[in-house]
């Protein structure tokens, strides 16, 4: 059987996908390229670096050089803050997104007691001004990498959660829904199959330009001595020793720099996935 | 009217009432039905008339706080008052329900494969991967979908509305229903279209001995297709009966006048005629019969009191203070 005019049409676009996806996304490719340097150094640095970070070198305190390229700070460390704060960014977004897009979409799902109940409780949480919520948290459990981790993940799930509820009030009354209803399906498989997979495209695009959100505020978290712990080489950290230090700038340079560059990298990263799930918003190229 | 005991579907005196706070508003009163097993029954009826509503108490989705009341007895057993789960075991498995819009009605992120795979996995969970696989082929074939195979990893949005009003019936029929309401499912497809739809429809009733209700406002598909007809006009019947003996000797001015206000290909390229007036909202209908207001023919008498039903023939009745004044010519004027 020959295709009609409207497969042929699909056919083509399935094959244009991958051009026009690279003609329109200088952001992605330069967020991509910027968090995959990152990615790979983390993994990698113990292979080109012939220093151990938390070994007290010999050479304390030096400018750049040939040897060391964003110098060495008291304690000798190069940089290897990536191995910390990128990890932290997805354990955060990950578990924090998994709690919000459940209570988010069970209360936008159910509706009645159960959305207002979810609905205050996040309302509360976002009431208080995000770095304030975490610091009282952190501060309370006690320093450590792990209980900022905690912190965070308490100030973020309310964004998805309001999110995702958005999404499914949306969703659910498309009649696709009705069909489904009207075909007998229960209600949690409703929501598993025929809601849910609809609602991913703004949750996707918010959690990649929350990754350099969440290392910005982990960052600063261990700044002011809430998180990280010396001697482990976090950014927030590695700052806050370099500020007490001023004449050796390089020492808070080189973390502040790999906390704008990774913030920017995932900003870019987060407008292209938006991009490419909402074309309305594409930019002409 | 055929015996009782032959009806697969009986729906007696269902009343329809919302709750508000200028007291209760019916939606659907004193509505009577019913369809025999392999019958094709058209419900006719404006937007607001009750036929959606009425379907829906019929799959027990009425909105929460409807309050309804009468029967309804689908093969011998009564729907109203089941639990939510029982009515479950109902929907999709032995009443299935396809409706106006093909482009919606299917869920965009899953494969056609996957959604008729969906459908036989909730009423038939034993079925192992590959028996679902070789039923869903078979559902294709059996709404005459070519290249099955190919349809089967495609998405909805890959096919033209036609070919998914197929798939929707597909769907449908997964666990071999007995009742199948189509609210309105040509509405939304070109002409061309609409015959296929039809011709699957009564392939479906001729071979699997399906019965089917059939919502719409094309008089013309009620003609080609069904065997018995259900006017209702803001929440009660009119006129119900064979289709022939409705079509062609209406005892009811408002079947008159719908079959009136269809414009002929003699008809010329005058004003398309139409029944003066609008259907009266929920708080207008009182114990009054309640076309009267537009009614040509209207007596003091249709003012004061419904009219009761009168038997036509011996298989159609009609709710009409002058029906025995019938036919009523020039029910409508071209205005």
């Amino acid at each position: 059987m020959a295709l009609s005019i409207s497969q042929i049409f699909v056919e083509r676009r399935r094959r244009l996908r991958l051009p026009r996806f690279r003609r329109r996304s200088l952001p992605l490719i330069l967020g991509c390229v910027i968090v995959g340097a990152f990615v790979l150094a983390a993994l990698t640095i113990d292979l080109w670096t012939p220093y151990d970070p938390v070994a007290l070198a010999g050479r304390r305190l030096q400018p750049p050089s040939l040897d060391h390229w964003l110098g060495t700070d008291a304690l000798g460390r190069t940089l290897y803050g990536t191995r910390y704060s990128l990890p932290i960014a997805a354990l955060v977004l990950s578990v924090g997104v998994t709690i919000g897009v459940l209570f988010g979409a069970v209360a936008g799902f159910l509706g009645g007691a159960v959305d207002a109940a979810i609905m205050r409780l996040a309302d509360i949480t976002l009431s208080f001004p995000p770095i304030l919520l975490a610091m009282a948290i952190a501060a309370s459990l006690g320093p450590g990498l792990f209980h900022t981790a905690i912190a965070l993940i308490i100030v973020w799930w309310p964004i998805y959660a309001r999110l995702m509820r958005a999404q499914v009030l949306n969703v659910k009354v498309l009649e696709h829904v009705d069909a489904a209803v009207t075909s007998g399906t229960p209600p949690l498989r409703i929501l598993v199959k025929h809601i849910v997979p609809l609602c991913w495209a703004p949750i996707l695009v918010n959690a990649s330009i929350d990754v350099g959100q969440v290392v910005l505020l982990a960052s600063g978290l261990s700044f002011i001595g809430l998180g990280a712990q010396p001697p482990t080489p976090e950014w927030g950290q590695m700052i806050a020793e370099g500020a007490a230090s001023f004449y050796q700038w390089w020492i808070a340079l080189g973390p502040g720099l790999a906390i704008l560059l990774i913030s920017l990298a995932f900003n870019f990263l987060g407008d292209s996935v938006n991009d490419l799930f909402d074309p309305r918003s594409r930019r002409p190229a | 009217m055929t015996p009782a005991a032959g009806n697969l579907l009986e729906i007696r005196g269902l009343r329809i009432a919302i709750p508000s706070r200028e007291g209760e508003l019916v939606a659907v009163s004193g509505l009577d039905l019913e369809v025999g097993r392999g019958d094709i029954l058209g419900i006719v009826g404006e937007s607001g008339s009750g036929k959606s509503l009425s379907m829906l108490a019929v799959m027990g989705l009425l909105p929460r706080g409807m309050q309804v009341s009468g029967s309804i007895r689908f093969a011998g057993e009564e729907l109203i008052g089941r639990s939510p789960r029982q009515m479950r075991t109902v929907r999709g498995r032995r009443i299935a329900m396809i409706f106006q819009d093909p482009m919606t009605a299917l869920n965009p992120v899953l494969t056609i494969g996957a959604q008729l795979a969906e459908a036989l996995k909730i009423h038939q969970p034993a079925l192992s991967r590959r028996e679902r696989r070789r039923k869903a082929i078979e559902l294709l074939e059996l709404v005459a979908i070519p290249m099955p195979e190919r349809r089967f990893e495609q998405y909805p949005q890959e096919l033209s509305g036609g070919m998914r009003q197929r798939i929707v019936i597909a769907i449908a029929m997964a666990n071999d229903p007995e009742l199948l309401i189509a609210d309105e499912p040509t509405t939304a497809l070109d002409v061309t279209i609409q015959a296929q739809i039809v011709e699957i429809l009564q392939r479906l009733q001729r071979e699997k001995g399906l019965s089917i209700i059939l919502i719409t406002h094309d008089l013309g598909l009620v003609a080609s297709l069904a065997d018995r007809v259900s006017i209702l006009y803001a929440g009660r019947v009119m006129e119900r009966g064979a289709v022939e003996a409705i079509f062609h000797r209406s005892r009811h001015p408002y079947t008159a006048g719908l079959l009136a206000a269809i414009p002929s290909i003699e008809g010329g390229t005058g004003r398309l005629v139409a029944i003066d007036g609008v259907q009266p909202s929920l708080a207008e209908r009182g114990p009054a019969c309640p076309f009267h207001p537009r009614c040509r023919f209207a007596l003091p008498i249709c003012a004061e009191r419904e009219p009761p039903f009168t038997w036509s023939d011996d298989r159609s009745m009609t709710a009409c203070h002058r029906a025995s004044d019938a036919p009523f010519t020039g029910a409508l004027d071209a205005g």
